[in-house]
Parts: C-alpha cells; structure tokens; sequence
C-alpha cells in the first residue's frame, strides 16, 4: 500500500510552511502579468483579477474544508466527493448542450468512472479508504473524466450531425441505431481516450505531473513519488475508458429514438 | 388495384411550420409511381415517411393497411428501400458494402461483375448509384423509394439508371421515385403531385 502524506527523504525540500504573507508576496507575478497585458494592450487585467481572486476564495475555503474532514470527519468524503461529481458532471453537460440529458449522460459517466476506479484502487488495497487518499485522487479521477465526457460526447454529436446523410443510408439498410452509429461511437472513444494515452506515454519526458511535484515538493524521496504517480496514471487510463465507454453509449441511446431514427435536430429539413 | 402506401391527411412539421399538410395519396402495388412538385414542396420528406426515417406530425401512414408505426421499424426498412439523391458508399469493397449475393445482384442493376474487389469510394458516381440500388436490393425488398435517383448524375449516365429502375418496376418491385423532372416523371406508370403550401417568405426553407 502506498504511504500516503508520511515521508521525508534527502534533498532540500521547502525551507518550511508556506505563510499568507508568502502567498502575497507571489502576487508579485500576478502584478507583472498584469503589467504586461496592459502594455500589450491585451485586456485581460480585469479576468487576471477575477482569476486571482477566485482562486484565493476557493482555495482558502476548500484548504479549511479538507482539513475539517481530514480531522475526524471522515464521513463527510462522500459529501465532497459527490460535490465534486456534481459540479463536473454540470460542466461537462454544459459543452455538450446539444446532447439531450446530457446532464444526466455525464453525470452516469463521471460518477461510475469515479466509483470504480476507486473502488478497485480500495478493493485491491493499493490506497487506503481514507479522506486524505479518497478525495485527491478522487478529484483527479474526476477531472480526467469530465474532460473524456465533455470530448465524447460533443465528438459524437457533432460527427452524427456531419454524417448524417451517410448515417440515415445505414438505418435504411434495417441496420439499428447502435449499428448505424458504431464507426462514429468508435472515433468518438478513441478520441476521449487518446489524450490520456499520450500523456501516459510522455510522462516524465515531457512534464513531472501533479502528484509527484507535490510529493517531491513536500521532501518525498522521488522513488516514492513516481510510485504514487504510476498508479495514478494508470487509474487515470482506467477511469477514462470507464467515463468514455458510458458516455459514449448513453449519447448514442439520446441522439436516436427508440424507432432507430436520428432525433429531429440532427435530421436534414429537406425540401 | 393493390395498395402499397396510403397517406391519409398527413402533415409534417419543420422548423418554419409545416412543410407537407392535409397530404392524402395513394401509391399502387404495382409499378412505378412518380412523386412530383417543385422544390421545397415536401416530396423528400414524405418519401422519408414510408420508411420512418420521419414520423407524421399528423394523419396517418399506412403500408398495406396498416399504420407503419405498427411494424417493427427494422423489418419495415428491409422491406421498403430507399436510396437517396447522392450515392453513399461505405468503406472497403463494393463487395463489402453489397453483400455475399454481389456479382448476381451487381448484373442486376448493370454493372461488371467484376466491380467487386473495387474500393466502393473510387466507382463513379453512376456506378456507386447503382451500387447503391445493388446493396438495397440484396435485402429483398418488396418496395424501392428513390429520391431524385439521377439528380447526382450526368446526362449519358442518367438514361441507364432510368431504363433500370423502369426494369426494376417491371420486375415486380413498387418503386416509388421523387423527381422534379416532369420528362422523367413521364416514365412512371402514376403521378402524385406534391403542391407547395403557401409561404409567409419564400425560401426560407431552403438549407
């Protein structure tokens, strides 16, 4: 089982907690971007300011949150991590507005692909089922999944749509909607699971991810660090496929009807 | 006379209000029946009706009688064909896209046998119309519903594709044919005119 939040090792790790006025004190790069979009004449000072705000109200809010839960009050994990499902699954249905139910396809998609792959990381005893392991792993979980969800299903919608006339030739050949839509459902889960792949592929060469910075960053021995990152990167790769699989399939059930034909908004208005 | 198709007071809905309404037709068994009108008067959707690609908004569609709804929606679309104005073909062989009956049914609609072991995407657009006509036949069906079937095609190519669907009518098949072309109109054995609802603007429903 993976240690999670213990170790120190070698190296000269952060001198020490980082304080509030450190926090200011690298406001200091927010200002040169700042500078910077005003000389550009960009315009984009007044999202920078809402940006860092934002960010310091929901981080501060989120730090005290999880240190509430982490302290003794473990069972509110599920509240957070539904939140989190919530909000994503929203997200994600907001891209695909076209898909009907799309808050509910992403919603199934984002919250089973979270639930199995935590619950195969905790039925196999690779982290412990506690809030400190659950929740950033869950978060991780469920923003790759959001994203797989988003990519399917707006891929699969916008592809039907371009398709259509060849896709209308195959129902008239008595094929089903799920056969007619197969060559489409299939590129649409290639290119929600893709991304993942790739990253999978190049991490290390290219970009030290997330969670092994922040180990490394916290004085972790790196050989501990990559440990904990493989087995995210892997349960990254699984939860995509879980999301991109349900996603995939319940879009395909929503742009047909039951009698196997496109719904209206994807049929041509011939003349 | 056997009836095949009946329309019975049918309207049907686009995003601008109604594109066919109060539409009553009948297509026959037997032969081939041409369904004409100008542009935009509905005739691509109606024909879209006898094999539920579309639904009525109103009224009625009935194949031999009976409502097309009432039919399991599979086995009515073997059943009634229908090939659109562009050939579609779909990745790989013509054999692939045709079927285990491909060089008989490849005779059928007067193509070389040998077309088989082509890639169905580098026939020409005559050759993939009759492909198309092959692949729809190789599911038996009892009806072909043909939507301006030589609107893709050149002249020389055009008059081979109407001698084979009047060959095809003659075999026993109903062919139903969408056409804006009174000559080709000529050709059938029954016309059912389509009129043109009256508009608030004109063209807006061209797209």
């Amino acid at each position: 089982m993976i240690a999670i939040g213990a170790v120190t090792a070698g190296g000269a790790p952060l001198s020490g907690p980082i304080s509030f006025g450190d926090v200011a004190l690298s406001l200091v790069l927010v200002a040169v971007a700042v500078v910077v979009s005003r000389w550009q004449r960009v315009g984009l000072e007044k999202d920078m300011a809402v940006a860092t705000f934002r960010s310091f109200a929901q981080l501060v809010a989120v730090g005290y949150i999880l240190d509430y839960i982490f302290k003794g009050h473990g069972a509110l994990t599920i509240v957070a991590v539904a939140v989190m499902v919530g909000t994503a699954s929203l997200t994600s249905a907001g891209r695909a507005r076209r898909v009907p139910g799309s808050k509910l396809v992403a919603a199934a998609a984002i919250s089973v692909a979270t639930a199995g792959t935590l619950g195969v990381l905790a039925a196999l005893r690779i982290v412990p089922v506690s809030a400190r392991a659950i929740i950033p792993l869950g978060s991780m979980i469920i923003t790759a999944a959001m994203n797989t969800t988003s990519l399917v299903m707006t891929r699969l919608h916008d592809d039907l749509a371009a398709s259509r006339r060849e896709v209308e030739a195959r129902l008239s050949l008595a094929q089903s909607s799920r056969q007619a839509a197969l060559p489409w459902l299939r590129a649409s889960l290639r290119s929600g699971m893709i991304p993942t792949i790739d990253q999978t592929k190049v991490v290390g060469l290219v970009a030290l991810p997330g969670a092994m910075t922040g180990m490394i960053l916290a004085g972790a021995s790196p050989i501990l660090a990559i440990r904990l990152q493989l087995v995210v990167m892997y349960m990254l790769l699984g939860g995509n496929a879980f999301a991109a699989l349900i996603a995939g399939q319940l879009t395909v059930r929503r742009l047909f009807t039951p009698s196997h034909q496109l719904i209206k908004s994807l049929r041509r208005t011939p003349g | 006379m056997t009836v095949r198709f009946e329309f019975r007071d049918v309207r049907v809905d686009g995003d601008d209000g109604p594109i066919v309404k109060g539409f009553f037709a009948v297509v026959p068994a037997e032969g081939l029946t041409a369904i004409v009108g100008p542009s935009g008067a509905g005739k691509t959707t109606l024909l879209r009706l006898l094999n539920r690609l579309d639904d009525p908004d109103e009224g009625v569609v009935l194949f031999e009688g009976r409502d097309v709804r009432d039919y399991d929606v599979l086995e009515l679309r073997r059943r009634v064909q229908s090939v659109g104005q562009v050939p579609v073909t779909f990745p790989g062989t013509v054999r692939d896209n045709v079927g285990a009956d491909t060089p008989a049914l490849l005779e059928r609609v007067g193509l070389n046998p040998a077309l088989a072991s082509r890639e169905a995407d580098r026939l020409s657009v005559g050759e993939a119309q009759r492909m198309a006509l092959a692949r729809s036949l190789a599911l038996r069906p009892d009806v072909l519903a043909l939507d301006e079937p030589t609107s893709a095609l050149d002249t020389s190519s055009k008059g081979g594709i109407e001698r084979l669907i009047r060959e095809l009518a003659d075999s026993g098949l109903t062919v139903v044919m969408v056409t804006h072309d009174p000559r080709q109109a000529e050709l059938a054995d029954q016309v059912v005119e389509v009129r043109p609802l009256p508009r608030p603007e004109p063209g807006i429903d061209d797209r």
